[in-house]
């Protein structure tokens, strides 16, 4: 390897870490949306009247695909891929690719953890619909660690660019 | 895996709004007779389209709770733990009724895993290969000891035991922890039942130790000696396992054991109504429907007798609900 520029791997990183932001956020949340789906068409297949409240709860582990998207947009608009400076150190990307880890791993892993959460909401909702608001509350507290990880990961990703490396 | 069973269980919650509560108990037991009482079951949907009679309602309920699960799940092999108890009856009946040569007539149970029909052919061709190999090795042998000594009884144990050791092989191999939990209740309640039933008659050490059927939780050796001796030492014995609640309701009366037994079960199943995601909850609403059904049959007969109101509450089940 003697003679190759390790400085033009920066983009690489940088965009792996990009992809890796929403595909596992994307994974996480297809498992997530999958599971609480299966719980949702059962209790629909009983009572199709409550219809309305365990589609609500299905879709509350789809938002960590959505977090990892708006992360992979974000870090393509800084690194050159579609918009931004495209000369970049190799420390640079490997410091955007440490800014999206947040988001892909807490997402991945949010979106499983929030799915079970939706599923056991989703059989509250099927014995008592009368408590729908209280069933939200708990998948989404899951959210709050989602969310967290997404400021930070924006916060790191934006900053990066102005740093003197 | 658990997951699989995602979809079931959110239908298995949906319909356990449709199971009897207190309340519903305490409106039939507010009936003043048994065809008020058949009324407000047919008001909450009990019975088919033909059922009229009292066991039409029942075995349609029973019936329509096996078709459920049918829509559930295709491996119904869990779930051979409850049919066992069906399959072993029929296969007794067929080989009585073939070594004593007499048509069969309502002696099977309907709701079995094997056509009761098979199971005649398979006793008067001695050909046991077509049913489960315990169940054969089982059949087999209580068909030629039926034929050689003619001990109705002897033939029973045998299929009992081979009943109950299937039961907690079926519970080991789910492995489900309420299942094992459930196979290791019924096989030391069946055990607990047959000591002292062999007590009161007097049967000899021998015959209860092929009676009983060795468990985790008693040791049948230890049981079937204070079944020799007197229900004292039988009492005595269950204090110093998990079942010592069994010695104390068997003191009181035998339908109050019978009636501890069944809320024991209630009891192990209602961890499940908080469970989401494995077989557990399909097989505690098998189950909660079975005690269901039981409770009012209990209600049934006890209208249809006119028994005192006093009388039919002391033996009414727990609900799951």
């Amino acid at each position: 390897m003697e003679g190759f520029d390790w400085s033009t791997l920066g983009v690489f990183f940088a965009l792996l870490g990009a992809v890796l932001a929403a595909l596992m956020g994307g994974i996480g949340s297809a498992i997530g949306v999958g599971m609480t789906g299966q719980a949702a068409a059962g209790v629909v297949t009983e009572d199709p009247s409550k219809f309305g409240k365990v589609l609500i709860l299905q879709l509350l582990p789809g938002t960590q695909g959505i977090y990892g998207l708006l992360i992979g947009f974000v870090t393509l608009t800084q690194i050159g891929v579609l918009g931004g400076d495209p000369n970049m150190t190799l420390a640079k990307g490997l410091l955007y690719l440490a800014a999206c880890l947040p988001m892909a791993i807490v997402g991945m892993v949010s979106a499983k953890w929030q799915a079970k959460a939706a599923v056991s909401s989703i059989s509250l909702v099927a014995k008592k619909p009368d408590q729908f608001g209280k069933s939200m509350i708990f998948p989404a507290m899951v959210e709050t660690y989602a969310v967290l990880a997404l400021l930070i990961s924006i916060l790191a990703i934006t900053s990066i660019g102005g740093l003197p490396v | 895996m658990s997951d699989d069973y995602i979809y079931a269980v959110a239908r298995v919650r949906s319909k356990e709004l449709s199971l009897l509560g207190r309340q519903d108990i305490d409106l039939l037991m507010a009936c003043r007779g048994f065809d008020e009482c058949l009324r407000v079951l047919s008001d909450k949907g009990w019975g088919g389209a033909d059922g009229s009679s009292a066991e039409a309602v029942l075995a349609a309920e029973e019936e329509k709770t096996w078709a459920f699960i049918r829509e559930l799940t295709d491996d119904l092999a869990p779930f051979s733990v409850l049919l066992y108890p069906i399959d072993y009856n029929n296969i007794k009946a067929a080989v009585k009724c073939v070594v004593t040569d007499t048509k069969p007539q309502d002696v099977f149970l309907s709701g079995g895993s094997i056509d009761p029909e098979t199971m005649m052919r398979c006793v008067r061709e001695n050909d046991f290969s077509p049913l489960p190999p315990v169940m054969a090795q089982a059949a087999d042998e209580a068909y030629h000891t039926l034929l050689q000594t003619g001990d109705g009884q002897l033939c029973d144990i045998l299929l009992d035991r081979a009943c109950m050791e299937g039961i907690l092989q079926c519970g080991k191999d789910s492995g489900s922890e309420l299942l094992m939990q459930y196979a290791e209740l019924k096989v030391a309640v069946s055990d607990i039942k047959t000591a002292v039933r062999a007590c009161k008659t007097g049967k000899s050490k021998a015959f209860i130790d092929e009676a009983l059927a060795p468990c985790g939780s008693l040791d049948a050796s230890s049981l079937a000696s204070a079944a020799c001796k007197s229900p004292e030492d039988i009492y005595g014995y269950l204090a110093s396992t998990p079942y010592g609640g069994a010695a104390e309701k068997l003191k009181e009366s035998y339908s109050a054991f019978e009636k501890w037994c069944d809320d024991q079960v209630m009891d192990l199943i209602k961890e499940q109504k908080r469970n989401p995601f494995t077989i557990g909850p399909l097989f505690a609403y098998v189950l909660a429907r079975q005690n269901e059904i039981s409770t009012v049959r209990i209600i049934l007969s006890g209208k249809l007798n006119e028994l005192d109101d006093g009388m039919i509450r002391e033996r009414l089940r727990d609900m799951y609900v």
